[in-house]
């Protein structure tokens, strides 16, 4: 059993409740989808890649990203589809560098298969441009350890692991996740913290993230 | 009406923990909702569950009603039609009526409400008695399509608003103020949603004769030509070819809709032919509703135009496989293939029907992912939930809002 060190600072539990907000912006062609996915707030790019998470928290694998379902169900580019639906979001530590990318698959894309400059979406099925707009409240959690830390694990909501996990490391740029920031800089230990941040929140549903970060968790308490 | 903590064992503890956490930052804000009317009509209905909701969360909320006549109302009924895409003559005498009317309320109306929150064109007037309070309109009509003249006309009122509402994206134009996008919902506790035991099913099977030996196809709607119930009697025809079903269309009384007598006229002509096809003129009655979606194998709701078609939902929430067009709010409801089948055809309905009958396996899954879509996203809780956290941006316009 592994001893339990007291953090330097407790773990403060948040949450985060989200409402869409609208543009009024809509594409019905790849080249006018394009320079919008250009000109829109990070907001924006934020709200379509990450939509699915809460949404369809049930269905897994799902289609990632808003972006990857348009292209394939309204243009019916496929491959297209595809392309944008493996973008590793977890490489990206910001929406900055999360859009070049998107942006990048399309013109490399639209380059190759000119006719895809073609198509267009049928009236009803143009791509909206929404952009997510977060509350983030205190919860009454907090840990000071790691055995403290797995208890709140099991109690907080989804909404909370997905603040910590999600929404903190891309939109709010703190470069990791805010589990493994604490478990190294207030617990100094590393190796749970480098072991968390290697997870891929994105190819498992809120649920099991909490799985898996209750097991993370309990392994290293018993070690 | 139920309580909030009655919805703990559908959406979980947390989901309404959430709700007394947002509806504690509005404490000591009084919420104004203004319409028309208090009774009939969607939006009442909405109100008449929302305002109680808000005060049990300890949210000071109050409900104001504008007057106007006859002929004002017959304005705004002009206004809904024309903003829905129906042909309709709209002449300068409906705008001064409409004037005329607004401004009694102006000047009979107090809009005392920290947030005063304005739904549909009827009171959009109103707006400009604005103060220093946040005014919110609230849009519960398809818009995508409008008459330009009557839009370009409430555009005037709408822009001196602090933030708009829409139901579905594609309802949303350019704006100059903040929109936001909050859809409608259902009541898994109301009359139309609730569990019902098998008896009440069978026996509302039983008061329309409709055998149980078959699979059973259901849309519900009005004998409207937006709901295509032609359509659906030729889409069933085209299964039936290949597997023995029943089709039920039930929907409410058209008794004062002489468009809508001519179409129930013709469904029961197209009908006549065939006795696996059950076409009920149901009187409102939401448990005989939910016993017809319960008792169905599939439910269809293969409309041309929808406001938000909330039907779709309520399929869902029973766990049933949908066939729906990719129209107005369905497409929020449906992702093809995941929770239920979009179609944009009559042979494509009958195809997708076919599939479903198929492959009782894969329509199971649909309609159980359904289920929890319409948990997560179209239930009164998230509605609440979206209506509180559109109160609170008011005086937040960051993106990311720290509370």
């Amino acid at each position: 059993m592994a001893e339990l060190y007291k953090a330097k600072e407790p773990f403060r539990f948040f949450t985060r409740l989200h409402l869409t907000e609208l543009t009024g912006l809509r594409a019905s062609i790849l080249s006018q989808f394009l320079s919008l996915i250009k000109e829109v707030g990070g907001a924006s790019i934020y709200h379509h890649t990450h939509r699915f998470l809460q949404q369809h928290q049930y269905l897994s694998p799902e289609p990632p990203n808003d972006f990857a379902y348009w292209v394939t169900e309204a243009l019916g580019e496929d491959e297209l589809g595809e392309k944008l639906a493996s973008i590793d979001t977890m490489h990206f530590s910001n929406i900055r560098s999360l859009r070049e990318k998107i942006i990048m698959v399309i013109e490399e894309y639209m380059e190759g298969n000119p006719l895809s400059k073609l198509k267009f979406s049928r009236k009803n099925e143009e791509f909206y441009f929404m952009k997510t707009v977060s509350f983030v409240f205190p919860t009454p959690y907090s840990a000071g350890d790691l055995k403290e830390f797995a208890e709140c694990l099991h109690k907080i909501t989804i909404e909370s692991i997905y603040y910590h996990v999600f929404e903190a490391r891309l939109r709010l740029e703190k470069k990791t996740n805010d589990f493994s920031r604490w478990m190294e800089d207030s617990l100094g230990d590393k190796a749970l913290a480098v072991k968390i941040a290697r997870l891929d929140p994105y190819t498992h549903t809120l649920e099991d993230l909490r799985k898996a970060l209750i097991a993370m968790v309990k392994a290293r308490l018993e070690s | 009406m139920a309580k909030i903590d009655e919805y703990i064992p559908i959406v979980g503890q947390s989901t309404v923990d959430d709700l007394r956490l947002i509806a504690d930052r509005l404490k000591g804000k009084v919420i104004q909702h203004i319409n028309s009317t208090a009774v009939g009509g969607g939006v009442a209905e909405i109100l008449n569950r929302m305002v109680p909701f808000l005060r049990e969360l300890g949210v000071d909320t109050r409900w104001d009603l504008i007057k106007g006549g006859e002929q004002f109302f017959g304005v705004t009924k002009k206004f809904h039609n024309v903003l829905h895409a129906r042909p309709d003559a709209v002449t300068q005498r409906d705008f001064d009526i409409f004037m005329e009317t607004s401004q009694k309320n102006i000047e009979e109306l107090d809009t005392y409400g920290d947030i005063v929150f304005v739904h549909d064109p009827q009171p959009i007037a109103l707006v400009t008695k604005k103060k220093e309070n946040k005014w919110i309109w609230r849009c519960h009509i398809d818009v995508s399509n409008p008459h330009m003249g009557v839009w370009e006309f409430l555009k005037n009122f709408i822009i001196q608003y602090d933030a708009a509402v829409f139901s579905a994206p594609g309802f949303s134009p350019r704006l100059p103020i903040r929109q936001f996008l909050i859809s409608p919902s259902i009541d898994p506790l109301s009359d139309k949603n609730i569990e019902l035991p098998q008896e009440t099913i069978d026996k509302v099977l039983r008061k329309y004769a409709i055998p149980k030996d078959k699979p059973i196809l259901t849309q519900i709607s009005r004998f409207d030509r937006l709901k295509d119930p032609l359509g659906v009697i030729e889409a069933y025809l085209q299964v039936k070819r290949y597997i023995d079903c029943r089709l039920v269309l039930a929907g409410g009384s058209a008794a004062d809709d002489p468009e809508g007598l001519q179409v129930l006229e013709e469904a029961r002509e197209k009908a006549k032919a065939d006795s696996d096809i059950h076409i009920l003129l149901l009187p409102q009655n939401d448990i005989e509703v939910n016993a017809l979606q319960r008792a169905s194998t599939v439910i269809i709701q293969k409309s041309l135009k929808e406001g938000f078609g909330l039907t779709v939902s309520e399929a869902l929430w029973k766990a049933k496989p949908v066939v729906a067009s990719n129209v107005g709010g369905i497409p929020l409801q449906i992702k093809h293939k995941y929770s239920g089948m979009l179609c944009h055809s009559v042979d494509g309905a009958a195809f997708a029907l076919k599939q479903l009958l198929h492959s009782p396996d894969y329509a199971r899954k649909l309609g159980e992912n359904g289920r929890e879509h319409v948990r997560n996203n179209f239930l009164i809780t998230r509605h609440l939930k979206e209506y509180m956290l559109l109160f609170l941006s008011l005086y937040y316009p960051q993106d990311v809002v720290y509370v």
